[in-house]
């Protein structure tokens, strides 16, 4: 047998490498069009969605109801969202602020005349046509449900209650801090410093220019030897709080509830400076094969029992402004605890997640663009 | 030509999977990807290397990553010599299959479980600390610290240190040790000159698996840690919001450099004919 030669091994491996990543390109110029009419259905719907939200208490009377089978794909992260939007092998997307405009920019997704969808117009009125999803008055989708990034703590060891974020910035608290592993995490740093800083002149925590940006990393540089343990998910921050490991950190509302459900003593706000926080929509694919069963989903889901059970299920505010009542119906109180009864200005208060750009609208592109955000929180945490 | 049509399918998968796979990975770590809309460009540049060996950050998370795993390499060097040597030399038979089956037993349950008991040991309010208060000792906080990753690096590979040493320590013949006392050498020297040499190549190819493991792990420095690992690094920016496939896969060339290091030193210690 001839040996084969060490030379035509590399040769042949770096001749399937190079066939590979040349495979996966493809360029669509031209504006997909709007969507203006719901015509036959097609009898399928592929989804990718944030975990729990194709919940079977709602999907299951919708497959009932419109015959479309419901096939969804749970994205862990907005970009894998967007990576599998852009396989064209999906209908529709929940895509977060911080992956719409992407979406919309890249031409992933159709836009959507509103008035298909006849909840709309009972929807809060910030969220009718929010910036993360309509462009120059084009609706890419129709918003779903949003909320806060909360300030948690334990009622029992945090005296007095706290009403700034300052807490998690001071050493009282050393060695029982903790807040999310994510480079957005920025963004609160920046949204405290726009408060206690005025001289740096931050007036949108997800534009920051050199100066701006340096002092917010220095400052969660700073907060580093406090935290106990930056979270991943939801059920570490349970954890440590059930555990005596924090006693205050930020959070998301589905932690309170679990922790309360748990008889934790904890509880959580909104601090004077405001909070950052998430607003989710879904969007359709500029190359969905199934259109119309795409937005009789989005229709589905605006109605206000679906918004309720889904705010209640996930911990989330709803768009829909009906849901109130049917929440309070399904769980007592749980309008009020899911602040869909809150008032604009509370909705006002929030700095909703988006992609951080270098071509931030100051007219100077100066920004740290999302690839620098997430190099410093590297960088903070090491 | 038979020989050849045997070998020719784990051959073509060896190359395809394995080696396609690597040459992948080291070509597009000379790629960049444009920030905002997170697709790749095949441009060749050596930006990722730049800023892996010339930006602290980079330099510090792989340094702290080798540096674990050369400790926890000791550790359950350390560990795993007497209790190998104890298994092979002097456990009676019964004996043996008792600990081998207490050696092996973690391994069929799921790693995730295990990373998580630790957790609830660990903890504030945890079962160690509740322990420690029993018997009057004072309290631990070493959840979320780099302690408590040693601890459990340790606990997690000791079994893949113990089972290679253990096959080396029971492979020496009894003549080698008698041979030693009649040529009148005490205990410890015969331990030290006859049974350790005998021993090294089991410890070296244990060592491999220690190292490697701690080296490639991110899970565990996640959920028992506090800080970044390389492969933590890697993680986060294959699936973080900015997809930098091309710096992960340039600063996965690290570990590999490592390890490529690492098996040579191996080799020449006799790892591979105690594997």
């Amino acid at each position: 047998m001839r040996r084969i030669r060490r030379a035509h091994v590399l040769l042949a491996a770096l001749a399937a490498a190079l066939c590979v990543p040349a495979s996966g390109v493809s360029s669509d110029s031209s504006s997909p069009s709007m969507i203006t009419k719901v015509g036959k259905l097609e009898g399928t719907l592929n989804l990718i969605a944030w975990e729990g939200y194709t919940y079977k208490q709602w999907v299951t009377p919708f497959v009932k109801k419109t015959g479309c089978k419901v096939h969804s794909k749970f994205g862990g992260s907005s970009d894998e969202m967007v990576t599998l939007m852009r396989t064209g092998q999906y209908d529709a997307v929940s895509a977060s602020g911080d992956a719409s405009l992407r979406l919309i920019l890249g031409k992933d997704v159709r836009p959507i005349n509103p008035s298909l969808v006849p909840d709309y117009k009972n929807f809060i009125p910030a969220l009718k046509s929010p910036s993360h999803n309509t462009v120059k008055g084009v609706h890419y989708g129709i918003s779903l449900q949003w909320g806060p990034n909360t300030l948690l703590y334990n009622t029992k060891k945090v005296k007095p209650a706290p009403n700034s974020w300052s807490v998690l910035y001071s050493s009282k608290y050393k060695g029982k801090v903790t807040v999310p592993d994510n480079a957005i995490q920025i963004a609160d740093a920046a949204l405290y410093l726009s408060k206690s800083k005025p001289s740096l002149g931050i007036t949108d925590p997800y534009e920051l220019n050199d100066t701006q940006f340096k002092a917010a990393v220095a400052l969660l540089k700073k907060q580093r030897p406090l935290v106990k343990k930056y979270w991943l998910t939801a059920g570490d921050e349970i954890d440590l709080f059930k555990n005596g490991g924090a006693v205050v950190g930020a959070s998301w509302p589905y932690q309170t509830n679990t922790l309360q459900a748990a008889k934790a003593p904890v509880k959580d706000l909104i601090p004077r400076e405001g909070a950052t926080g998430w607003a989710d929509t879904w969007m359709i694919s500029s190359k969905a094969k199934h259109p119309n069963c795409a937005v009789s989903w989005i229709k589905w889901v605006s109605t206000p029992k679906v918004q309720a059970q889904q705010a209640i299920y996930f911990g989330e505010t709803p768009a829909n402004t009906k849901a109130c009542k049917i929440m309070d119906q399904l769980s007592k109180g749980s309008c009020a605890q899911y602040h869909a009864n809150a008032s604009t200005a509370y909705f006002n208060s929030i700095k909703f997640w988006k992609t951080p750009v270098k071509d931030c609208g100051n007219g100077k592109s100066n920004c740290m663009d999302y690839t620098k955000w997430q190099a410093a929180w590297t960088d903070i945490k090491s | 030509m038979r020989a050849v049509a045997l070998l020719l399918p784990p051959l073509g998968w060896m190359l395809v999977f394995y080696l396609a796979a690597l040459a992948v990975l080291f070509v597009s770590a000379f790629w960049s990807v444009d920030s905002f809309t997170g697709k790749l460009t095949h441009v060749w540049t050596w930006t990722n290397f730049d800023t892996i060996i010339h930006d602290p950050t980079y330099r510090q998370i792989a340094w702290r990553t080798i540096w674990m795993a050369a400790l926890v390499t000791l550790t359950d060097a350390l560990i795993a010599f007497p209790f190998a040597y104890y298994m092979a030399r002097v456990a009676t038979p019964r004996l043996r299959t008792l600990l081998f089956v207490l050696v092996l037993l973690p391994l069929f349950s799921s790693y995730l479980a295990r990373i998580y008991a630790w957790r609830l040991i660990l903890n504030q309010d945890g079962a160690l600390n509740w322990s420690l208060a029993k018997i009057g000792l004072p309290q631990q906080d070493w959840a979320f610290t780099s302690t408590a990753m040693w601890i459990v690096f340790s606990y997690i590979w000791l079994p893949f240190m113990i089972l290679p040493i253990y096959a080396a320590l029971e492979r020496i013949p009894d003549s080698y040790l008698e041979a030693s006392r009649d040529l009148g050498a005490r205990n410890w020297t015969t331990f030290r000159r006859v049974i350790v040499p005998l021993a090294l190549p089991g410890i070296a190819a244990g060592s491999i698996f220690t190292f490697s493991l701690t080296l490639g792990d991110y899970i565990t420095p996640s959920l028992v840690g506090n800080v970044d690992f390389i492969g933590n690094v890697i993680y986060r920016n294959v699936l973080g919001l900015t997809n930098n496939l091309p710096f992960s896969a340039a600063y996965a060339t690290v570990p590999l450099i490592v390890m490529a290091i690492y098996l040579a030193l191996a080799k020449r210690v006799g790892a591979f004919e105690a594997l």
